[in-house]
């Protein structure tokens, strides 16, 4: 009965740590992908200026809050725009810049295969 | 033919690179988030400076007063020199000014306040940063001109006094 009183202490501290890893996991994910708007050129995870670290707080006020990682985004674009975010969007804006190294491929694709076609006749 | 070709490219290639990078040059690179023009204010709670009592935003903005928020801190620069508009714009009637107090001590804000006099109504106490973060504020100084509970215009860096004569006609 001891024992299995402590193996269960033990599975609970142990999935504890677990979960903390979890979110720190997330929070590093999320704060590399924010840019620091003082020291520009470096995100958030790598800042350690004033700014950088008041949104360090708060993205893990908001994991506490339970908010998933889109929605902790969302919430800093609705506030400084989406410049913060290194991960562009997919919006009319970013269209071309998103399909842009597919249209490359794509064209590349078409040159290659035309001349590989040219060889083998 | 293709001897002559190729040179040409070249330096049709390096013309337009060189174009590039010295436009490139003269741009500025640093960003400033767009003030979001009559975006409702931000709800929160806070620590108010001199009572110690928490209170929710909606109890500080009164919707038919018009307010200026300003973010100070004592080891500030710009905040000292824009200090004594703040005074200034404080005896107007018309407008309460209404500070936030970004991580910074009780201490050395006090002492900033009695050197230079207190301009403000009310002062929110920010300790981590975290309210100014609500604000969509990413330094100081930085002023919310708010009436209405919204943000009629955002003011990046000290104020001066052409700002606070506009300020004053935008409330008159």
């Amino acid at each position: 009965m001891k024992i299995l009183k402590l193996s269960i202490i033990i599975f609970i501290i142990f999935s504890f740590n677990q979960l903390m890893a979890d979110n720190e996991d997330l929070k590093n994910k999320i704060t590399k992908n924010l840019r620091c708007l003082v020291c520009q050129g470096q995100s958030i995870y790598d800042s350690d200026s004033e700014f950088a670290n008041s949104l360090k707080i708060m993205v893990d006020k908001k994991i506490k809050e339970g908010l998933s990682e889109k929605q902790i985004l969302s919430y800093f674009e609705d506030k400084y725009g989406e410049w913060i975010l290194y991960d562009p969007l997919f919006n009319k804006n970013t269209y071309f810049l998103w399909l842009l190294p597919l249209l490359i491929f794509l064209i590349g694709g078409a040159i290659i295969f035309k001349k590989l076609i040219k060889k083998h006749k | 033919m293709k001897n002559k070709f190729l040179p040409f490219s070249l330096i049709f290639v390096f013309i337009i690179i060189f174009v590039i990078f010295y436009k490139g040059m003269k741009d500025k690179n640093i960003y400033i988030p767009e003030a979001k023009i009559n975006k409702k204010i931000p709800l929160f709670s806070a620590e108010l400076f001199h009572s110690n009592k928490i209170v929710n935003s909606s109890e500080i903005f009164d919707s038919k007063k018009f307010y200026l928020l300003n973010i100070w801190s004592s080891w500030c620069v710009p905040c000292r020199e824009e200090h004594s508009l703040l005074m200034i714009l404080a005896k107007d009637k018309n407008i309460d000014v209404i500070g936030l107090n970004y991580k910074d001590t009780k201490i050395n804000a006090t002492t900033f306040l009695d050197n230079l006099g207190n301009p403000y109504e009310n002062i929110i106490f920010d300790k981590d940063g975290t309210k100014a973060i609500e604000w969509g504020a990413f330094g100081v100084p930085e002023s919310f001109l708010i009436y209405n509970n919204k943000v009629i215009k955002k003011y990046i860096g000290p104020l001066n006094q052409k700002i606070i004569t506009e300020i004053k006609k935008n409330v008159k």
